[in-house]
């Protein structure tokens, strides 16, 4: 984690003005394009130097593309992503697999995103095939054995296969993978979501202790909004395509502002009965919008209880709201909403 | 007891119990005894919760009370299913199937693989009521849309003709929440009934769920991992660890103050909304096989108050009181040191 009273450090992964459009064609011989899903629509992040910034948002809110366009594995349709000040998304051949190097992923499903015919070493020892410089051919082995033991696997089960480890094991075995060649950024797609609620503690502390050990910088999306709150120290939250709200994790947990990040937090089941009766709750109405038509505007009017006329008309832009610009509460973040609140509501 | 089931309430005798039941499974590394003596009861107008992990029983035991259990490679060695006072595994085959058609329900995790794919939910709505009520198609699908309604689908009339793959999550498990509600039964089982939903979603389908058994009355089994979904529905909770209750409370009960030290790792393991927090606590080690479960108490090896005794001796499910002996509500652990885990 970032030495809060240092300040942000400098940004290692900056998004400007990101767009991911996917097509919607019709037609079999002469495709013409009839419309597009847009996955994401104008996002715009600083990711620093040994920090984790949490996304979260429902599913289909275009968080997985985010972590997609970040990797290179998606073209984005505009906008760029500078890694250290250079545009990877224009990238090709050599020099996208230098940058590569230094961005990885672990990805949610550790049942399918192991190969089942491959030892553990293999699985782990594959980025060294890909990248050789990282060890020399008769180092491997052993680097695969030290990477085993840093994410507290015993370094004998090298030889064997992911079906003979547990979910908890495998998610292990997939971020050893990630830390392989010694990168500066790993991209979380819901790390622990498949994982019980036991195992779950253990792989968080692993990878808190990874982070402060290696100054790993982390993208951690997830929709589980209590994990999200321990582990980050900036979240985003993502409605349909675009960041509704983003600030530290105090501000945003808080003084949600933005009406949908409100909601989101009210609908989180507390571990706890007591005033369970009395909470105030915000129960959305409605499912979230198809992305390939997005509501005018603001597009969480649809669901929202304050939307007026305004919402329809005006996008609401991601900056400080106005009314709080000298606030000197955490109600001072950004917040797309045109009648931004500070609001309370895990404490309430 | 009359052979005819009792409409009525029969006072004392509780609405389902499950009592001492014991499930086994034949698999390639042995016998699995996936259920290992578990009783619990829930009333009319009651939510028991089921807390426990991937491989604890949970699922098993409700696909008992169900009739769904594979059998083979699964097998009851043991035990009663009581619905009103009678034995359920003792009844002739077909007064087995009206009790579980009519009497209860049960609720999916995963709607979409639940429903028909080539079927109109309309269809597959009205099929409760050809099936059991011997109802006309006609009047079958009027009924489906009156259902409908009844879970809150919008445009229930334009819809009822609509396949599963036209609505979205949410929706489909309204739809599944329907066809459980359709013969309007004495108990619902839910099995991780939101797991597959997001959380605003999530929060609208458990607020419904408990609305209706609220207004028809209905004892309800909810089937959950989350400690979070638990402590917002339910009024006990049974936690249970390969293939065993561990722990029996009241909900309040519980969260105050765990009496195994399973239910305390727990909820010392999930991290917070409300405040930030330090390093998580995590419990350490996995769940044991179920073909390898450890000889005595089956947490032992995870456990940090584990003693000698804790490994040869297999702890009763024992009541659980006050310091100075007065009861605490039925409250029962299955740990060897529950007064020093209650009471510190």
């Amino acid at each position: 984690m970032a030495d809060e009273a240092a300040g942000p450090r400098e940004p290692i992964l900056e998004v400007r003005a990101l767009v991911k459009h996917f097509p919607l064609t019709q037609g079999i011989l002469f495709k013409r394009q009839v419309g597009a899903v847009k996955a994401v629509d104008d996002i715009s992040f600083t990711l620093h130097r040994g920090e984790t910034l949490g996304i979260v948002g429902e599913s289909g809110c275009g968080k997985s593309t985010v972590a997609k366009l970040l990797m290179n594995l998606e073209q984005p349709t505009a906008g760029e992503i500078l890694y250290k000040g250079e545009d990877i998304s224009k990238l090709s051949g050599r020099a996208l697999k230098a940058v590569r190097r230094n961005i990885q992923m672990v990805f949610q499903d550790p049942y399918t995103s192991l190969n089942p015919r491959m030892t553990v070493g293999d699985i782990i020892g594959e980025p060294f095939e890909i990248h050789p410089e990282a060890a020399p051919k008769g180092d491997r082995r052993r680097k695969v054995q030290e990477l085993l033991d840093v994410v507290g696997l015993n370094p004998e089960y090298i030889n064997r296969y992911p079906h003979q480890f547990s979910g908890g094991q495998r998610q292990r075995i997939g971020i050893a993978r990630g830390l392989a060649l010694n990168p500066e950024v790993i991209i979380c797609d819901e790390p622990v979501s498949a994982l019980d609620v036991s195992v779950q503690a253990q792989v968080i502390n692993l990878m808190e202790r990874l982070q402060n050990e290696y100054d790993l910088a982390y993208l951690f999306i997830a929709h589980d909004l209590s994990i999200v709150r321990h582990i980050s120290d900036r979240v985003g939250v993502m409605y349909l395509g675009k960041l509704a709200e983003i600030g530290t994790d105090t501000e945003i947990y808080d003084h949600p502002t933005h009406p949908y990040t409100q909601a989101l937090l009210s609908a989180v089941p507390q571990p706890d009965p007591e005033g369970r009766d009395t909470r105030e709750r915000i129960i959305l109405t409605g499912d979230v919008p198809s992305p390939a038509n997005p509501p005018s505007g603001c597009r969480f009017r649809t669901r929202c209880w304050k939307a007026q006329d305004k919402c329809a008309e005006e996008v609401p832009l991601l900056a400080v709201p106005e009314r709080f610009k000298d606030s000197d509460t955490g109600a001072r973040h950004d917040s797309a909403c045109h009648f931004a609140e500070d609001k309370d509501i895990v404490h309430a | 007891m009359s052979i005819e089931m009792t409409k009525a309430d029969v006072p004392g005798v509780p609405l389902l119990e499950v009592r001492d039941l014991h499930v086994e499974f034949r698999t390639r590394e042995g016998q699995a005894k996936a259920v290992n003596g578990v009783s619990y009861t829930v009333d009319a107008g009651e939510t028991l919760a089921v807390l426990g992990e991937s491989g604890s029983g949970k699922s098993v035991t409700a696909q008992t009370i169900m009739g769904i259990l594979d059998m083979p490679p699964g097998r009851i060695t043991g035990g009663e299913i009581l619905f009103r006072g009678e034995d359920m595994l003792k009844m002739p085959e077909d007064q087995r199937r009206r009790v579980r058609g009519d009497k209860i329900a049960m609720i999916f995790q995963d709607a979409l693989s639940s429903l028909n794919p080539v079927l109109s939910v309309g269809y597959q709505l009205g099929e409760m009521f050809r099936v059991h009520r011997g109802m006309s198609r006609k009047e079958a699908k009027a009924k489906s849309v009156e259902l409908m309604d009844r879970v809150r689908i919008p445009a229930a009339k334009e819809r009822v003709n609509d396949y599963p793959h036209q609505f979205s999550g949410g929706m489909r498990q309204r739809i599944m929440i329907a066809m459980a509600l359709a013969l309007e039964p004495d108990v619902i089982i839910a099995d991780e009934p939101t797991t597959a939903l997001d959380v605003t979603v999530q929060a609208q389908v458990m607020d419904l769920l408990s609305e209706l058994q609220r207004d028809f009355n209905m004892g309800l089994i909810l089937i959950t991992h989350d400690l979070g979904v638990v402590a917002d529905v339910a009024d006990k909770i049974a936690v249970m660890y390969a293939g065993r209750i561990v722990e029996h409370a009241p909900v309040h009960e519980l969260y105050k103050r765990p009496a195994h030290p399973y239910t305390k790792g727990l909820l010392d393991s999930i991290p917070r909304l409300d405040h930030k927090g330090k390093e998580l606590y995590a419990i350490k080690g996995l769940p044991p096989s179920l073909t390898a479960v450890p000889s005595g108490c089956a947490f032992n090896p995870r456990c940090a108050m584990a003693r000698d005794v804790c490994r040869t001796e297999v702890p009763p499910l024992a009541e659980v009181t006050e310091r100075d002996g007065s009861p605490l509500g039925g409250r029962t652990s299955a740990c060897h040191f529950w007064k020093e885990t209650i009471h510190g």
